[in-house]
């Protein structure tokens, strides 16, 4: 592997001979694998390895990248980056200010996939694929698995240099049905920042997995229409995360005026029981971080607090447009891209409610878990479910074919009129914005009721 | 790469080189101003051996360590598939134009312009609009060598433009937007700005729409968003094989409206999903893919090919981690006769759907789909009206396109790899909040 700190260490001298308002560079290196099956046999098994970097340069307010695999030249990247920035500026450089950091921040032995063999992982994904086989009227299976390990140097004109460590482990298995011309499937995705013990065990989900694929080949589809629905905590955190962490960030806001009045600290989005949160400081989640990918030291924000929106989510540059303070939220997905504001842990805090509260007094209604994807416009977001159950006089009934459920953030958040009190973080997604992803994030969330929600039939 | 495949060699049965390098340079507009000027060079090489029958892989970006890279397909192929298939020999390949070396010497000022030419054109219309732009060209180069002497080496240029447009009232969000790609330089905008304008136009006034069942037209936009993805899943081979596509085993039949034909092809000229050969080596070429509504092919790559007992289509593409699968190059419908305005005319109340946001996040296998009406439109007595809200789509495309009233004359290229018309179908579920 190439030595990134030995090119980390000709970056910073080469940057303090350039002129520029703020320069910063990157360097990685990383090695990952892989290993995926589709149906009963193994599909593909392969190891990766990369390394990089990327400079960055800002000049009265226009910005230069320059990203390479090769790390000669150095010095022409450099110059390259800061005529780009001189062509795009025009106006004014503005960044918070933050202290300059000297760090080293390594991963625990305990948590390096690397380590592990190859023939053990593969001999856990085969035990997985055999329980998802042994139930009748399956007809194939797809698992893919995937490590990496990341080292990553910073630095930047202002004198920060920050080495950090850090592992990733993701596991997603879907088990597909049929009868006739009806193919129906479920999925479980996990992740965990490293460990790999986290994707071990999990042999009873996986064939639970298995016969809600099975299930689902009986069961109706709904009508299309405004149900009260409840959510399970994997399903409520893909919609915190659709739903209201992406109106958060504030690169979306910083130069939109009509949004930032839309958008304003104190407006009310939910009832006073309703607090969500976004942080990288909760150990081993898969958002978590020690500094951001500007440097920034990483912090716990508030969004909403008691049912007021009271913060959002900053890099140096939107903190500083928008004279709030830096949140360390500014990640890139790898080298070859800029940071932009992103999310890390996001999640509704627990309420009171037990499960039973929260089905007590729906007449007719729709228990939905477990996800397949979502999506944003800010405004308008939809999100689907992997699993759904109408709930019929306040108890659990029969399984129905998973729904997607869409909303307008303005009203939907007012409409949650039930929180419960458990907690859960997923660890399986990945999040997806301006062709940056998968970027390691966690979304959790209790379960929650919605009143008055959008849900698509068939 | 030579000395890869050559010590490669000395250690399996057989292997291939692929190496990719770009140089890619994107100029990004951010709240109607220019943001971000970036410049992307990268690389990768991934070795693939056949050893004891069975497939290694390892991927390396930057500087290669050779010992390590042949070492690392090594120790994975001792768990690898068995293989069924053979690297290809030195073969011909056809004379697809991918590269316009005009491409690479457009200036970043020329880039600029292009960028701030649509900002002013879109804002022309109404001030008030938010616009993020996009002007980007990039420089492939790839090649291929294996141990049977089979051997590719090309140069792509690509160069696109793109504009997309928020406008805000009160909490409610519009957004309009377009972009176009090519292997030539751009340097006509309006073509873009014009569709935008239009889209601005048409969503001037908020409709209400009953939620029911009615007739819906998706423009090719609204094709590309809601009914390609679940298209693109069944006629892949690899899903075929597992028994996962619900048109794996119906070759010949008529599943779909005669009025539709569709084919993946990488053969157009100066279209940037456009290869002379696949990403193993395997000479380019269009397959037929629905024949007036009949099956007519799966798409493979040389590894599910051997397994269905077929031949490789030149399908086989590898994801940005270099692994190699089956994937439609060009996705391209053939246009009909009607035009757009007709297939309008016709409607006495119904819905236009220019984007559906979230379609293809469900069980695509089974072809169902279910989004919110980003952008979109409601039909009264044969016009638009205007923009519909809170209004949600769903559906099954297999029993969607088994009966279509019309195919527009209005093909055009989306996203640089789906090349559709407009849609009319007569019944589809649709679902609004009040």
């Amino acid at each position: 592997m190439p030595d990134i700190e030995q090119a980390a260490h000709r970056l910073a001298e080469i940057i303090k001979t350039h002129h520029a308002d703020y320069i910063e560079a990157r360097l990685e290196k990383s090695r990952s694998t892989y290993i995926k099956y589709r149906g009963k046999e193994l599909e593909s098994i392969g190891k990766t390895s990369s390394a990089g970097g990327n400079v960055r340069a800002l000049i009265k307010g226009g910005w230069g990248f320059v990203s390479f695999n090769s790390l000669d030249d150095l010095s022409e990247r450099v110059a390259l980056a800061v005529k780009q920035a001189e062509l795009a500026g025009g106006e004014k450089s503005e960044l918070a200010p933050v202290e300059p950091v000297v760090d080293k921040v390594l991963t625990e032995a305990d948590s390096n996939p690397a380590a592990i063999s190859l023939e053990k992982k593969k001999l856990l994904l085969d035990e997985y694929n055999d329980i998802i086989w042994a139930v009748p009227k399956i007809q194939t299976s797809n698992i893919s698995y995937g490590d990496s390990c990341k080292k990553s140097v910073f630095l930047s004109s202002s004198g920060s240099y920050i080495e950090q460590e850090r592992a990733d482990v993701t596991l997603r298995l879907v088990a597909v049905a049929t009868e006739g011309s009806d193919i129906q499937q479920v999925g479980l995705s996990l992740g965990s920042r490293g460990d790999f013990g986290k994707v071990t065990g999990l042999h009873q989900q996986v064939e639970e997995m298995s016969r809600n694929a099975v299930g689902l080949l009986s069961a109706p589809q709904v009508k299309g229409k405004e149900y009260s629905v409840v959510l399970d905590p994997v399903l409520a955190g893909v919609f915190v995360h659709e739903a209201f962490g992406h109106l958060s960030e504030a690169d979306f806001v910083y130069e939109n005026k009509r949004l930032g009045e839309i958008m304003t600290l104190g407006r009310e989005f939910g009832s006073p029981e309703l607090n969500i949160v976004d942080t990288a400081t909760i150990p081993g989640l898969r958002g978590s971080y020690r500094y951001d990918d500007e440097g920034v030291p990483a912090t716990k924000t508030y969004l909403i607090s008691e049912g007021k929106l009271v913060g959002r989510l900053h890099s140096r540059e939107t903190a500083a447009k928008m004279k709030e303070k830096p949140t360390g939220n500014a990640r890139a997905v790898s080298y070859r891209y800029p940071p932009i504001v992103r999310m890390t842990n996001t999640f509704i805090e627990p309420g009171t409610a037990t499960f039973g509260d929260l089905i007590g007094d729906i007449k007719e209604g729709l228990y939905v878990k477990n996800w397949y994807g979502g999506t944003t416009s800010m405004e308008m977001f939809t999100f689907s479910s992997g699993e759904a159950y109408r709930i019929r006089n306040g108890k659990i009934a029969e399984q129905l074919r998973p729904v997607t459920l869409t909303g307008n953030v303005f009203k939907t958040l007012k409409n949650i009129d039930g929180i419960g009190n458990d907690l859960d973080m997923n660890q399986g997604g990945g999040c997806g914005k301006d062709g940056q992803m998968p970027l390691p994030v966690s979304n959790g969330s209790p379960h929650i009721r919605i009143r008055h929600c959008l849900v698509g039939g068939g | 790469m030579e000395n890869v495949l050559a010590q490669a060699k000395k250690a399996a049965e057989a292997a291939e080189v692929f190496r990719v390098t770009a140089e890619e340079t994107p100029v990004q507009f951010e709240a109607n101003r220019l943001k971000h000027i970036q410049s992307k060079q990268s690389s990768y090489t991934a070795l693939r051996i056949i050893k004891n029958g069975r497939i290694g892989y390892a991927i390396s970006t930057g500087a290669i360590d050779v010992p390590e890279l042949v070492s690392t397909a090594v120790e994975t192929a001792e768990f690898g598939i068995k293989t069924g298939f053979e690297l290809p020999p030195p073969t011909p390949y056809p004379e697809i134009k991918v590269l316009d070396p005009a491409v690479s010497s457009v200036s970043l000022d020329k880039m600029v312009g292009l960028g701030e030419e649509m900002i002013a054109a879109v804002r022309g219309y109404n001030r008030e609009i938010l616009c993020q732009a996009e002007v980007n060209k990039e420089i492939t180069s790839v090649r291929i060598i294996n141990s049977r002497g089979g051997e590719v080496n090309y140069k792509q240029s690509t160069f696109a433009l793109g504009i997309e447009g928020h406008l805000i009232r009160d909490t409610d969000m519009l957004f309009v937007g377009e972009s176009a790609s090519s292997c030539h330089p751009i340097s006509e905008t309006r073509s873009i700005t014009d569709v935008v304008l239009r889209q601005l136009e048409l969503a001037r006034n908020q409709a209400l729409l009953e939620g029911k069942r009615m007739p819906v037209i998706f423009t090719p936009s609204g094709v590309a968003s809601a009914i390609i993805p679940p298209l693109m899943a069944a006629f892949n081979g690899k899903i075929v094989l597992e028994g996962a596509s619900p048109i794996g085993n119906r070759i010949g039949e008529p599943v779909f409206d005669s009025k539709l034909s569709l084919r993946d092809d990488p053969t157009v000229d100066y279209r940037p999903e456009s290869r002379p050969a696949d990403d193993e080596g395997i000479p380019s070429r269009y397959t037929p893919l629905i024949e007036e509504g009949e099956i007519a092919n799966f798409i493979y790559d040389l590894q599910t090919a051997a397994l269905a007992g077929t031949r490789s289509t030149g399908n086989g593409t590898r994801n940005s981690s270099g692994m190699l699968a089956p994937a439609p190059t060009s996705f391209i419908i053939t246009p009909g006769k009607t035009t757009f305005e007709e297939m309008v005319n016709d409607i006495k109340e119904g819905l236009v759907i220019e984007y559906l946001m979230g379609a293809a996040q469900g069980n695509i296998l089974s072809g169902d789909f279910s989004g919110n009406v980003l952008l979109g439109y409601k039909i009264e007595n044969g016009k638009i009206v205007g923009r519909v809200k809170d209004t949600m789509v769903s559906g099954n495309v297999y029993h969607l396109l088994k009966e279509i009233t019309a195919v527009g004359s209005d093909a055009k290229w989306e996203g640089g790899s789906i090349y559709t018309p407009s849609l009319y179908c007569p019944v589809v579920s649709v679902a609004v909040k009040k």
